[in-house]
C-alpha cells in the first residue's frame, strides 16, 4: 500500500491498520532527515498551509509548524484570539475567507467536537485535525503508538514490529475529557494491543467497555498489567463541575510516583502527552527517569506530523 | 519487438570488475572518497561494487552509504501513485569528501538530479562522480551524464531497460524489454 485511504485526518477511527504502517514507515525516514546537518526537504514547496487554532496550544501548534517548514510548506497561523472570530465570524466564514487567500491545506484545533467533520464537507482543501473538543487528536495518538512502536524496535535490536500483538498499554488519568484517550485507544487496537483505562470513576466514560478496553479503578493494578502507561493530564478547564475533591487527593489516589512504579517489579514504558502538572498525576522523578520516553514523544511528534503532510498533499490533485 | 539480453552474466561480472578497477585508477585507497548508492535500485550495484571493491583494497571497505532522493523528486503530485520514500543511511560526514553516486539505469537523469539535492543536505563535498551500469543516451532531460559507465546503449522510448540481479531472484542480466511486455 503507498497511499492513505482518506483524504482528510479527520480520527484515527477512519484509518485502516495498513494506513497506520504507511504513517509509520514513512516517519521512519523523516526522523533520519531530522538529524541531517540540514534538516529540510523541498518536497511541499507548492503547498501552502493554514494552522487554525481556535483552542490554546505550544507543543501541537510549534511541531506542526516545525514539520510544515521542513517539508518546504509556506504556513499561515492564525489563533482566535486574535482575529475576527471575535467580531462574530462563523467558522465556515472565517476558513472559506482563509481558503480564499489559496490554501491547500487546513491544519485545525476546535473546541467543539466534529468541528473537522463539518469543515470537511463544505470546503475543497485537505483538512488534519489537531484536536476537536473531547473527540479526537488523531496526530498524537500517532505518535504515541509510533513512540512505543520505536522503543519496541529499540528492544529487539532495531527491528521495529509490524504490530502490537501481546503489548499491553494502560491508559491513566481523565479519560472523560481526553481526546488523546480516544485516538490512542483505536490506533493502539488497530495495532494489535490491549487497552486498560484507569481514573476515578468519575473521570471514566460511562459505557467506555463497549469500545473494547478494560477498566480498573486500581492505580497499581493498571501499572502491574500493562507494558506501558500513558498517563493524562487532568483537564481542568473542561471540567464545569467537580469530579473529585481536590487535585491533593487525585495525586494521592492516581498520581504516578517512583515508590508506586518500583513496587510493581518491573520496568515500564512511561509517557505522557504534555503539558505535565509535576506532582499531580506524574511526579517529577518519574517524569525524568529513564524509563521515561516523554521527550521522545515530542520528538517524534514532528516527524508523524511530517508523514501525515506529505502523504496527504502526495495524492493527486492537481493537473 | 522481442526482448533481448544486452549484457549476460559474463560480461556483467566482468563490467562490474573494469567498474571497480576504473574507481581505484581514480580513487586510490578510498582515504577521501566514499561510496553512496541512490535508492532503491542503485543498492544493488553499489552493494557489489563496495564487496568487490573490499577484497580488491586488501581488506579495506571505503566509506558506504545509502541515499533515498524521494523528498527531492520533481514529480511529486503529479504522479498517480504516491511515492514511497525508501531509507537513508548516512553515517559519516562527506564535508571535503570525494563522492561516487551509483544508480543502475541513468535514463532521463531527473533521479539523479534529485540524487545530487538530496546529497548536498549533507554537507559540501569536494566532488561529486557518477557511475551508472547502464546509460540510454540521446534520452537525458537535464543536463547531467556520467563519469564511468558500464554499458551504453541506444534505446527507443518504447523500449525498458531491465537489470536483474541475483539478490532479487534474477541471474545478473540486463534486459532491454518492449514496453507493453513489462508488468
Amino acid at each position: 500500500m503507498s497511499s492513505l485511504s482518506v483524504r482528510h485526518l479527520i480520527s484515527i477511527k477512519d484509518l485502516q491498520t495498513e494506513d497506520l504502517q504507511l504513517i509509520f514507515n514513512t516517519a521512519d525516514q523523516f526522523k533520519e532527515i531530522l538529524n541531517r546537518p540540514i534538516k529540510k526537504v523541498p518536497s511541499l514547496r507548492d503547498i501552502t498551509i493554514a494552522n487554525i487554532f481556535f483552542e490554546n496550544s505550544t507543543r501541537t501548534r510549534i511541531s506542526f509548524e516545525l514539520a510544515e517548514k521542513r517539508l518546504s510548506a509556506d504556513v499561515v497561523n492564525f489563533s482566535s484570539s486574535s482575529s475576527s472570530v471575535k467580531k462574530g465570524e462563523t467558522l465556515l466564514d472565517t476558513v472559506n475567507n482563509i481558503l480564499a487567500m489559496k490554501v491547500d491545506m487546513v491544519v485545525m484545533r476546535h473546541q467543539s467536537p466534529g468541528a473537522p467533520v463539518f469543515l470537511s464537507r463544505h470546503i475543497d482543501a485537505n483538512i488534519i485535525n489537531a484536536g476537536d473538543g473531547t473527540h479526537e487528536h488523531p496526530t498524537q495518538g500517532l505518535l504515541d503508538a509510533y513512540s512505543i512502536r520505536e522503543q519496541l524496535g529499540k528492544q529487539r535490536n532495531g527491528e521495529a514490529p509490524t504490530d502490537f500483538k501481546g503489548m499491553k498499554v494502560a491508559i491513566i488519568g481523565d479519560i472523560l475529557h481526553s481526546r488523546v484517550a480516544l485516538s490512542n485507544i483505536h490506533c493502539l487496537q488497530k495495532l494489535g494491543a490491549e487497552v486498560l483505562v484507569c481514573g476515578p470513576p468519575t473521570l471514566i466514560p460511562h459505557f467506555v467497555e463497549t469500545l473494547g478496553v478494560r477498566v480498573t479503578y486500581n492505580i497499581k493494578e493498571a501499572l502491574m498489567w500493562c507494558d506501558a502507561a500513558n498517563i493524562l493530564r487532568i483537564q481542568l478547564e473542561r471540567q464545569d463541575i467537580k469530579f473529585f475533591p481536590s487535585l491533593r487527593e487525585y495525586a494521592l489516589y492516581f498520581g504516578v510516583n517512583k515508590e508506586l512504579l518500583d513496587s510493581i517489579g518491573k520496568d515500564i514504558i512511561i509517557m505522557h502527552p504534555g503539558p505535565i502538572n509535576r506532582g499531580v498525576e506524574i511526579t517529577s522523578d518519574v517524569a525524568d527517569s529513564g524509563q521515561s520516553i516523554i521527550l521522545q514523544q515530542v520528538e517524534n511528534g514532528v516527524a508523524i506530523r511530517m508523514a501525515v503532510l506529505y502523504l496527504l498533499a502526495g495524492r493527486k490533485e492537481v493537473s | 519487438m522481442q526482448s533481448r539480453v544486452i549484457l549476460d552474466s559474463t560480461k556483467f561480472a566482468l563490467t562490474i570488475e573494469r567498474l571497480c578497477h576504473q574507481l581505484i585508477e581514480n580513487h586510490g585507497d578510498f582515504s577521501n572518497s566514499c561510496i553512496i548508492g541512490l535508492q532503491p535500485r542503485g543498492v544493488f550495484l553499489s552493494n557489489r561494487i563496495v564487496q568487490r571493491l573490499e577484497i580488491l583494497l586488501g581488506g579495506k571497505r571505503p566509506l558506504y552509504g545509502l541515499l533515498d532522493a524521494t523528498f527531492h523528486r520533481d514529480d511529486f503530485r503529479r504522479t498517480e501513485k504516491p511515492l514511497v520514500p525508501g531509507k537513508t543511511v548516512i553515517d559519516f560526514p562527506i564535508e571535503g569528501k570525494r563522492v561516487i553516486l551509483i544508480d543502475d539505469v541513468f535514463y532521463t537523469g531527473r533521479t539523479v538530479r534529485s540524487g545530487l539535492d538530496a546529497l548536498l543536505d549533507f554537507g559540501r563535498p569536494a566532488a561529486i562522480e557518477l557511475l551508472v551500469l547502464v546509460d540510454r543516451r540521446y534520452s537525458r532531460h537535464v543536463p547531467i551524464s556520467p563519469d564511468y559507465t558500464g554499458k551504453t546503449i541506444d534505446a527507443v522510448m518504447y523500449e525498458k531497460v531491465r537489470v536483474e540481479w541475483t539478490e532479487n531472484g534474477g541471474k545478473d542480466e540486463v534486459w532491454i524489454i518492449p514496453f507493453k511486455m513489462v508488468s
